[in-house]
């Protein structure tokens, strides 16, 4: 089995460890449940910033809708929940919500992804604003506007950090295949891919797909977490959200948005309070990053990268 | 029968005002190939001035007009110099979350400022209605579609009959030669955003004025909906943008008025999409292809 | 034996008629150059080749192994998967991407693992990984850019980029390669050194080229056959020695009171 090479076997014994460290803090209540908090947006603004990111940062398509798919995971999940009540339905849940998100985004990405830039990213804009309409609509089955209550609470830490980890290993693996190769050349320069033999259109919609996957998987995390959900929740600010994650973090650098998640959901908790001051530095911090440091924090590299960087003789890979 | 013609009347009137937003997205994309997020905010920005201005100093309609479209012409301006100019080389994705980031701030500091409660404008123009058989059209509709008429005339003279509107034409087809013609084109893109702006502003008071009630976030959905007026009359085209604008109040208030009023918004973002996939470059729009 | 077919191809946008009643035959092996004045049509005709255009009229045909397949109006993916590669008249690289990848995105169509291979990395994936890596490293080095292989295609420099994107149309596996003013911006040493490589692929690869270039003196020393465009219409052909003295040709480039 060549996947249990030198590399991989050294990341599963750092996870591992990460996971056992935080699991005892939890437990003997050093973090406390009010960090706990921080812990999971933490968590769930991994998963959605990088798939995202994935979609946006990686093959350059600018997408204003993430927090459509992260509905669909959160409403399809908290439904499932509701009627079984168990750890299993939990999971069929997410399993669903991922599902339907994915499907969905195949079914808004075909027509749409044609469009390009600007065009792009408000066509995605309305279609979440779409879906948050229907949502909305759908009375009998969402309860609308008032939103799901009483959501059985099935997200804990290791669940938290399996779907994490889970999210980052396959879209990473992605990113370094061919077939991430491929939409990482349509983020490059469109018309060579083209004319180096990729179908732009399948890799777009892959890509899409995939990152809406796994918003389908944050979004069932988090209806399974919070309680209760709403559409006005999974609406504009929420895609804004993530997508300040992602630009800070910089556009296509998986490690960058995992770091801006982090520091991002520190910013957040000690600003909660101060829900519109948090929302001027987030602007603020969107339109000085563009006009002093585009690329973010890391760009497009890799905490992998700047390893690289320091063994200049040693073979490189 | 009746019925329809009431909701042609309001459509006219609701879309004079997307027209007169539109109008701004339509000539900043025509010059800077920019869709400006922040636009809809400075609409926002026009109705809060019109608000100040009527209810802490009394003037009236015009002048609160005027005063709220300089207001915003300034702002249009200052927006441009500081977060799109040193951005005109990037990338069309760094410029839109640029945008996306000015039209947060507006919201945000205003929320900040001035709170997110609806506010209400002072009643400036009377209430008077007319009814033509049972159709009934108020005074204060007339007077939007009135102060949109006049000042999309003096837009048309101003951008087919003076030199500033020409500036405008040369930049917005080809920016490059324009300037070895020896156009100045900063001050020109300068003159299009603050003109831009200017109209949305006055968007923002009329709409204040006939609605009654102004918050922070009002700009969000009718900027959208002015862009998609934009698009669907072809974007860059100024004609466009009017026609456009009063077709997306028409089927905003047939969809209200016939259908389901929850569907309104969605209704109106279909219709984009629908544009965009069928015939991105609208009615009067021109195709640009990327050169191979 | 013939290899690419081209009867009466006609671009029109809109009312401007680019390219018109254009034929062409190319055989298994020549080496063809493409000339004409500046917007002649010639790149537009690249452009309909690889299915950047459909063509507005005409019929486009490709021997294969499977025979003569019509390829106007395909798109340019598929175009590349029946075997027509090309590089660009302004260089099209993956800029931010380095000189390995560059090849190994244009060897993507022959690559044998899936979406889930990838996903889940099966054995399949580190084996096909190791065969496009090692492929890949072969090409670079034959154009002499293996020791490159990790640089950011946009440090290279400007003729070691122009080679690039020669290589990295290779990597499609082409039968027919379409170069795209390949010598442009180069000095005397680096068009020798592009002369140099483009016999050496011809041979090695058992390629066909379709050049377009505006260095006449490339153009005469190595195309065994010359086409010249000139406002969208072919007004001459023939071997250089009676291109060179087209009456019809020189007019084009000069104007008619030479």
């Amino acid at each position: 089995m060549k996947v249990l090479n030198k590399k991989n076997i050294i990341t599963l014994i750092i996870v591992s460890v990460i996971y056992a460290v935080v699991q005892a803090l939890l437990a003997s209540g050093i973090i406390s449940s009010f960090y706990e908090i921080t812990i999971a947006t933490i968590c769930i603004n991994i998963i959605l910033a990088v798939s995202l990111n994935l979609v946006t940062g990686f093959t350059g398509q600018f997408s204003l809708g993430h927090a459509g798919f992260m509905s669909i995971g959160a409403y399809a999940c908290a439904l499932i929940n509701l009627k079984m009540n168990s750890t299993a339905g939990f999971l069929v849940g997410i399993a669903a919500g991922a599902g339907a998100a994915a499907l969905v985004g195949i079914l808004i990405g075909i027509p749409t992804l044609r469009l390009k830039g600007d065009y792009l990213a408000i066509a995605t804009l309305g279609m979440a604003e779409i879906i948050r309409v229907i949502f909305l609509n759908m009375d009998d089955i969402t309860n609308g506007a008032a939103g799901l209550n009483g959501i059985p609470r099935f997200t804990s830490w290791l669940w938290l950090f399996v779907f994490t980890v889970f999210t980052l290993v396959i879209i990473n693996n992605f990113v370094k295949s061919s077939q991430g190769r491929a939409c990482i050349s349509i983020r490059e320069d469109e018309i060579a891919a083209e004319s180096m033999g990729i179908n732009t259109t399948k890799y777009k919609v892959m890509a899409f797909a995939i990152g809406a996957f796994f918003a389908g998987i944050g979004g069932a995390l988090y209806s399974s977490y919070f309680y209760f959900i709403s559409p006005t929740i999974f609406g504009f600010q929420k895609s804004i959200d993530i997508l300040v994650i992602v630009v800070f973090g910089g556009m296509g650098s998986i490690t960058g948005s995992v770091i801006a998640a982090i520091l991002l959901a520190v910013i957040t908790t000690m600003l909660q309070s101060y829900s519109e001051l948090r929302m001027i530095i987030y602007a603020a911090l969107l339109i000085a990053i563009m006009i002093f440091r585009p690329q973010g924090l890391m760009g497009t590299k890799e905490v992998t990268d700047l390893f690289k960087f320091r063994r200049k003789d040693a073979k490189v890979e | 029968m009746d019925q329809l013609l009431q909701q042609i009347v309001n459509g006219i009137s609701l879309g004079s005002i997307y027209a007169l937003i539109a109008l701004g997205y339509t000539m900043v994309y025509g010059i800077i190939k920019l869709i400006n997020f922040a636009h809809g905010d400075v609409y926002m920005v026009g109705a809060y001035v019109g608000f100040f201005v009527t209810t802490y100093t009394g003037l009236g309609f015009i002048p609160a007009l005027i005063i709220s479209m300089a207001a915003c012409a300034v702002l249009g301006m200052t927006i441009e110099k500081v977060a799109y100019k040193p951005l005109r080389n990037s990338s069309r994705i760094a410029v839109l979350i640029t945008a996306i980031g000015v039209s947060l701030l507006l919201e945000y500091i205003m929320m900040y400022f001035v709170g997110a409660k609806v506010k209400s404008y002072p009643n400036l123009l009377s209430g008077n209605v007319f009814k033509i058989g049972k159709i009934i059209i108020k005074t204060q509709q007339i007077y939007i579609v009135l102060t949109a008429l006049v000042l999309m005339v003096i837009l048309q003279y101003v951008v087919n009959k003076t030199k500033v509107g020409k500036a405008m034409r040369a930049v917005s087809a080809d920016k490059d030669a324009a300037q070895l013609m020896g156009i100045k084109v900063d001050s020109t893109i300068s003159f299009t955003f603050a003109i831009g702006s200017a109209l949305a502003g006055a968007g923002g008071v009329l709409v204040g004025v006939y609605y009654n009630s102004i918050d922070p976030l009002m700009g969000m959905m009718p900027g959208l909906k002015a862009f998609v007026a934009a698009v669907f009359g072809g974007i860059g085209s100024i004609p466009g943008a009017m026609i456009g604008g009063l077709s997306i109040g028409m089927l905003e208030t047939l969809v209200s008025g016939y259908g389901n009023s929850m569907y309104r918004d969605a209704a109106v973002f279909a219709f984009l999409i629908l544009i965009l996939i069928l015939k991105p470059s609208g009615l009067l729009g021109k195709n640009t292809k990327e050169k191979v | 034996m013939s290899l690419l077919t081209v009867e009466k191809l006609t671009k029109s946008f809109g009312g401007l008629t680019a390219v018109s009643n254009v034929s062409m035959n190319i055989e298994k092996g020549e080496l063809i150059g493409l000339i004409g004045p500046n917007g002649a049509g010639k790149t537009t005709i690249f452009n309909l080749l690889t299915g950047v255009y459909a063509p507005t009229s005409g019929r486009i045909k490709l021997e294969t192994e499977e025979g003569k397949k019509e390829i106007g109006g395909l798109k340019p993916y598929n175009v590349t998967k029946i075997g027509l590669a090309r590089t660009f008249q302004n260089i099209r690289l993956f800029k931010d991407l380095t000189v390995l990848d560059n090849i190994r995105i244009a060897m993507h169509q022959n690559v044998d693992y899936k979406l889930p291979s990838g996903l889940f990395r099966s054995n399949k994936f580190y084996d096909e990984e190791e065969r496009l890596k090692k492929e890949a490293e072969k090409l670079l080095d034959i154009f002499k850019l293996a020791h490159k292989k990790q640089e950011l295609a946009k440090n290279l420099p400007y003729g070691e980029q122009r080679h690039l994107e020669i290589v990295r149309a290779m990597a499609t596996r082409p039968v027919l390669l379409l170069l795209d003013e390949p010598a442009a911006g180069m000095n005397p040493n680096e068009t020798s050194n592009l002369t140099e490589t483009i016999a050496k692929i011809r041979k090695e690869f058992d390629l066909t080229v379709l050049l377009i270039e505006h260095d006449m003196s490339l153009v005469m020393k190595i195309c065994e056959r010359i086409y010249v465009l000139d406002y969208g219409t072919m007004i001459a052909s023939g071997k250089p020695e009676e291109i060179k003295n087209n009456k019809r040709v020189i007019e084009a480039y000069l104007g008619e009171d030479v």
